[in-house]
C-alpha cells in the first residue's frame, strides 16, 4: 500500500523533504514514525507530538491504511 | 472565516465585511513580527502551516467564537512565509454588539490560533542561527 506525508517545521528540517510517498506494510502510525524516527534522525519523541491521518487528530495506535495522508505535528508555534 | 496568506496583508482589505448594521464594536488584533524572544535579537520569522488543517482548525476556533459570544462577524487570518521586523504576521478582526463581547471573542481567536491551528515559526536571529520555536508552554499566562 501506499501512503502520503507530509512534513513540517522540524521534521521537514531532519527529513530534507516537505513530503514523501511511502510504500509500506500495514502498521500502526506508531510503529511507522519511530522506524521514521530512527532512519532519519527525528529528535521528536512521540510524546511531543500529535498525529493528524487524514486531518484528523488520532492516537499512535491508528492502524495506517492504503491512501492515507499522514502528518506528525510538531508542538505549534503560530501567532 | 479563517485563511492562511502568503502575500502581504492589507489592513483596509481585511476590515471590509465588517459593516454591521447591528454591531456597536469592532474590534481588531494586529500579530507583528517583534525583533526580540527570550533574550535573544530576531532578525526575521518564517512561518510555515499546514494548510488544509489549519484552515479547518481555525474555522473551528472562528464558529466557537461567534456561538460563544454571540458576535456578528469574526475572521483570522495568518501569514505564511518570510516576514521582517513590524510585518504583519496574524490578525483578528470581531464585530459585536456591545465592546465587552468583541474584546473577548477577539482575545478567544488569537490565544486559540496560538494553541491548536498547525502553524510554525522559525526564528532567524541576528546572530545568523535559527531555530523552530519549540512551543507555546502549557499553563502560560495568556496574552504572550
Amino acid at each position: 500500500m501506499t501512503i502520503q506525508l507530509y512534513y513540517f517545521a522540524i521534521l521537514q528540517d531532519q527529513r530534507g523533504l516537505s513530503e514523501e510517498q511511502l510504500e509500506l506494510e500495514s502498521q500502526t502510525a506508531g510503529d511507522l514514525y519511530d522506524k521514521l524516527k530512527s532512519l532519519h534522525g527525528f529528535t521528536l519523541s512521540q510524546d511531543a507530538l500529535r498525529l493528524s491521518v487524514n486531518q484528523q487528530f488520532v492516537g499512535w495506535d491508528t492502524v495506517i491504511h492504503d491512501g492515507d495522508e499522514v502528518v506528525f505535528i510538531p508542538p505549534v508555534s503560530g501567532g | 472565516m479563517f485563511s492562511i496568506a502568503s502575500e502581504a496583508l492589507d489592513l483596509n482589505r481585511l476590515a471590509e465585511e465588517f459593516a454591521h448594521p447591528a454591531a456597536g464594536a469592532f474590534v481588531t488584533f494586529e500579530g507583528r513580527v517583534r525583533n526580540h524572544n527570550e533574550g535573544e535579537q530576531v532578525a526575521s520569522l518564517d512561518y510555515q502551516a499546514y494548510e488544509a488543517f489549519a484552515v479547518a482548525e481555525g474555522s473551528k476556533i472562528i464558529e466557537e467564537a461567534i456561538e460563544k459570544f454571540g458576535l456578528l462577524e469574526c475572521r483570522c487570518t495568518h501569514r505564511v512565509g518570510h516576514l521582517d521586523i513590524g510585518d504583519l504576521a496574524v490578525w483578528v478582526g470581531v464585530a459585536a454588539p456591545h465592546r465587552a463581547d468583541a474584546f473577548t471573542g477577539c482575545c478567544y481567536v488569537i490565544d486559540e490560533v496560538k494553541k491548536r491551528v498547525p502553524i510554525w515559526k522559525k526564528e532567524i536571529l541576528e546572530t545568523g542561527s535559527s531555530h523552530w520555536v519549540a512551543c507555546h508552554e502549557e499553563g502560560a499566562p495568556s496574552g504572550k
